[in-house]
């Protein structure tokens, strides 16, 4: 196993709530190396031939286990694009976690693209979270731009927790999603921007099986100068359902576009989209302070409970 | 306790100076439970937002336990023990009842506490501890989870602006219990209501009669009560209710 420094250790702490190696399946990935893996009786990972990223196969039947696939940047100037395909069988029951963390106190851009891949078998379910996080006093940006695919076979179930609170300079996040009959989707994602930041979230999911389910809900804050664009878009093209919730607290000199979209190929396709923006309402910060909170103070509280 | 010396406030509208409240004077001792009414636009929610902090008075002076407050902001009167529950209760996204209860206390409060501030205005804390309190809820909820905070924060003094108001007949006689309670209850500690409410009214100590920004009268409810019956300052309970 390879030794970590204070550094790297943080960061994993940020991005998957390791304190020490997890039990069961997981792979580390720090600087670009290996730095760690371990495989179940049911889990397997297997690095790509051509070394662009791991393959994770997860047996058929496979309940109450779960993957983590970490991974740190903590060298100023890497780049990198890295492939990960998750193979889960039918019938499991498990968790993912896959964060990621750069830290970068150079003068060159650090940059992690993770293309993350699923192809989730017949009623399996799937907990996916996934957490980016960055820190370092470096000039250098700080950036990561994952894109996400969701293949899920009849029946199945995949709640995804997408969060990045703190740190990363730029992302464009893409998620694209397919659903057959009885498959449901449903995601949380929490951002937040603050300096210069730019943060682009798109989701593209389409509800192709009769009686799929998506539930796709946003919420995000802009501080300071920083921009948000927020596209989320859902298909229907089968008797299904489809919500997406788009809510924002803007603040500062934050800009955000938000972009709902709905489209309805079928007659029997019922999708709803709803988006909000608006600064904290005064109201709120006049009540917490009643109890005895300082406009600051009340303003945190605010904004951690939105995001939650 | 509680000490308004000349309180003006004039507000601008539209280039016109509007005064709201005409040299208001008051002195709300200890162990009280003092009803401030009057007819609508009186100045009632000014003159409790004023001892808040909420909106500063254009002159005057604010004296709580012998300390000038009149320039204090609202976290600090609140600090000092004032405390105040809100006429239209404010909703919070992603906020939970065990949240906000826990902001009032200013400490780690337990559950078995919350549960107790809660089934006190009689709400379940099971059902509602974990709740967010967002438009899920309905007004009345919302009112009695506004109150239960109020319990939880202890406050030397706790004004509340028209407590009936936007809420359920059901929740009405409960919330009437609720005070009778706090009423009998009270120790070391002084309730201000905003009401037009006769059965609140009729519960006070005394009874302080706002009309176009000046106290009209002000004593104990035996002396008061008969000067209202009949006047815009008071609205009795319908008969069903009784």
């Amino acid at each position: 196993m390879f030794e970590m420094d204070d550094i790297q250790k943080r960061i994993l702490r940020e991005v998957a709530d390791l304190h020490k190696v997890p039990s069961g399946a997981y792979n580390f990935r720090v600087n670009s190396q290996l730095a760690g893996r371990n495989n179940s009786a049911n889990i397997e990972i297997t690095s790509k031939e051509d070394g662009s990223g791991i393959d994770i196969r997860i047996k058929s039947g496979t309940v109450n286990e779960s993957v983590h696939i970490p991974v740190v940047l903590s060298v100023s100037g890497l780049t990198e694009v890295v492939y990960n395909d998750f193979y889960v069988g039918e019938n499991c029951d498990v968790v993912i976690v896959a964060g990621c963390g750069i830290d970068n106190c150079g003068v060159q851009n650090s940059q992690h693209d993770g293309i993350h891949r699923f192809f989730v078998g017949k009623n399996s379910k799937v907990k996916y979270v996934e957490k980016h996080y960055g820190s370092g006093t470096g000039t250098g940006k700080r950036i990561l731009n994952p894109t996400t695919e969701v293949n899920l076979d009849e029946g199945s179930v995949m709640e995804m927790e997408m969060v990045q609170i703190k740190g990363v300079d730029s992302t464009n996040r893409k998620t694209l999603a397919t659903l057959k009959a009885d498959a449901k989707l449903f995601v949380r994602e929490r951002l937040m921007t603050h300096g210069v930041q730019q943060a682009l979230s798109g989701y593209h999911v389409s509800l192709d099986g009769e009686n799929s389910k998506a539930d796709v809900v946003s919420r995000s804050v802009a501080k300071e100068n920083s921009y948000q664009k927020l596209d989320l878009c859902i298909i229907g093209n089968a008797a299904c359902h489809g919500h997406t919730e788009c809510d924002s607290i803007i603040m500062d000199g934050g800009k955000i576009l938000a972009v709902p979209s709905l489209e309805a190929n079928h007659v029997d396709a019922m999708l709803v989209h709803e988006a909000a923006i608006g600064k904290i309402a005064g109201e709120q910060l006049i009540k917490l302070m009643t109890l005895g909170l300082t406009e600051k103070e009340a303003e945190e509280k605010i904004i951690s409970g939105f995001l939650k | 306790m509680l000490e308004l010396k000349n309180i003006f406030f004039t507000v601008n509208d539209a280039g016109t100076d509007v005064e709201i409240l005409r040299d208001v004077n008051l002195k709300i001792d200890a162990q009280k439970f003092i009803v401030i009414t009057g007819p609508n636009g009186s100045g009632k929610s000014t003159l409790a937002k004023i001892i808040a902090g909420i909106e500063k008075p254009s002159s005057g002076k604010i004296i709580f336990n012998g300390e000038d407050i009149t320039d204090k902001s609202i976290t600090e009167r609140a600090r000092l023990g004032i405390g105040f529950a809100f006429q239209q209760p404010v909703r919070f996204k992603g906020l939970e009842v065990f949240d906000l209860l826990r902001l009032a206390s200013g400490k780690n409060l337990t559950i078995t506490d919350a549960c107790e501030y809660l089934s006190e205005v009689g709400l379940c804390a099971k059902d509602y501890i974990n709740r967010e309190v967002n438009a899920s809820l309905s007004g009345g909820e919302l009112k009695r989870i506004e109150i239960a905070m109020i319990l939880a924060r202890k406050s030397k003094l706790t004004i509340f602006d028209e407590p009936e108001a936007g809420i359920d007949i059901w929740s009405f006689q409960n919330l009437i219990r609720i005070f009778e309670k706090m009423r009998r209850e009270i120790r070391n500690s002084s309730i201000i209501i905003i009401s037009h409410q006769e059965r609140l009214i009729s519960i006070a100590d005394e009874i302080v009669v706002l009309v176009n920004g000046r106290i009209q009268h002000q004593g104990s409810g035996k002396e008061i009560l008969p000067k209202l019956i009949g006047t815009k300052s008071i609205s009795s309970v319908c008969d069903k209710l009784k």
